[in-house]
């Protein structure tokens, strides 16, 4: 039934909202911290589990299906209720900051992503 | 009757929203094909109509206009980390296992880095004293780390106002940016999207340009970026200032 993939999934959501919450007290910090990661590491896990005990169904999994699929309508709403305002009202100090942190960020991708790659070559 | 069917729409907002998505995204996947012969991805022409909807509000883009509140919840943080968690099905756990240092690694550069930036700039144009410096450092990480650090420090209301507008700048440029630059910055796989959600953290940017570029690699990016707020959350008003408190005095 596609309710027990979307309960799974939900499981999976809060299950691992809750981790991101104990680890940011633990921390000290009041939040979230990796919620969605961990979340995220327990649905592969669990799915891949389930699936090799053969205790999901196809239906089940077009539950979760529809949610990964329904992200990019998400993500333009999200993009419509941006508070665009406000990156243009901060004036020169917001834009240069958001603007060069962010190419650096562009700029070492090529550059980091050499780590743990080609892991044959004993130079690298 | 007008004011009949307003009420039907704002009582139903959601389902309005979904309506609405569905017509931006039929309007731009028509615009892709027809007029940019697929050049540009429709997925991105939807995000940059959204962005552009979003002007005519203000603090919550388009849904500050009652008949478009629904837009809030559709594209609030709730339903974004449930949809964003459930793209992890397509995701191969290998790949993440294989890139898990190098991730690390960028998160970590990823948050001293942009402080650095924000704070070089921020120090540039005027701001000396070391709380604004680090409450704009910290804006240049995501506008969640910006306000958080300055309601640490006791910036005043105008820097962390500075620190929110810097993160939500990095937010859009990277939704803008990212489909530009992919090619050259050779984000076209798992393992690089893993290394580029680490470094630029903000989870609406990294979905939204990893979405406009190659939906496939969306969980990788992801799945860094979501610990990137909270690092930026304990460094920040910690290490981070105390090194801008030395360096500035």
């Amino acid at each position: 039934m596609t309710i027990y993939g979307v309960a799974f999934l939900a499981f999976c959501f809060l299950v691992g909202k809750i981790l991101g919450n104990l680890l940011g007290d633990v921390l000290g910090f009041n939040g979230d911290i990796g919620g969605v990661g961990f979340a995220m590491i327990i649905l592969i896990l669990g799915h891949s589990y389930l699936q090799r005990n053969d205790m999901i169904e196809a239906p089940s999994t077009k539950g979760i299906m529809f949610w990964s699929n329904m992200y990019i309508p998400v993500i333009i709403a999200m993009a419509a209720t941006q508070n665009v305002h406000a990156a243009l009202s901060g004036g020169w100090v917001a834009l240069l900051a958001g603007l060069t942190a962010t190419a650096a960020g562009f700029y070492l991708v090529p550059v980091l992503s050499k780590i743990g790659r080609a892991p044959t070559n004993p130079n690298a | 009757m007008i004011d009949t069917i307003t009420q039907v729409l704002v009582k139903n907002g959601l389902i309005f929203g979904f309506l609405l998505v569905g017509c931006i995204m039929l309007l731009s996947v028509w615009f892709s094909n027809a007029i940019t012969k697929k050049k540009i991805p429709g997925v991105a022409i939807a995000i940059l109509v959204g962005l552009g909807l979003a002007l005519f509000g203000g603090k919550k883009g388009i849904a500050d206009i009652p008949l478009f509140s629904g837009m809030a919840l559709l594209g609030g943080s709730m339903l974004r980390d449930f949809t964003v968690v459930a793209t992890a099905m397509g995701a191969d756990l290998d790949k993440i296992k294989h890139a898990g240092l190098a991730g690390t690694i960028a998160l970590f550069v990823g948050v001293i880095g942009s402080f650095f930036f924000g704070a070089v700039v921020a120090y540039t144009l005027g701001y000396h004293d070391a709380e604004s410096i680090a409450t704009i450092g910290a804006g240049a990480c995501t506008y969640i780390v910006g306000p958080i650090t300055g309601g640490a420090l006791g910036a005043s209301s105008e820097v962390i106002a500075i620190s929110i507008a810097a993160g939500v700048v990095k937010t859009i440029i990277t939704t803008i940016g990212t489909p530009l630059v992919a090619k050259a910055i050779k984000l076209d796989n798992p393992h690089s999207a893993v290394v580029f959600g680490g470094l630029i953290g903000t989870t609406s940017g990294v979905a939204a340009g990893l979405a406009a570029t190659d939906p496939k690699l969306v969980p990788y990016g992801a799945l860094t970026a979501t610990f990137y707020t909270g690092l930026g959350c304990l460094l920040c008003p910690s290490i981070l200032y105390f090194l801008v408190k030395i360096l500035v005095g």
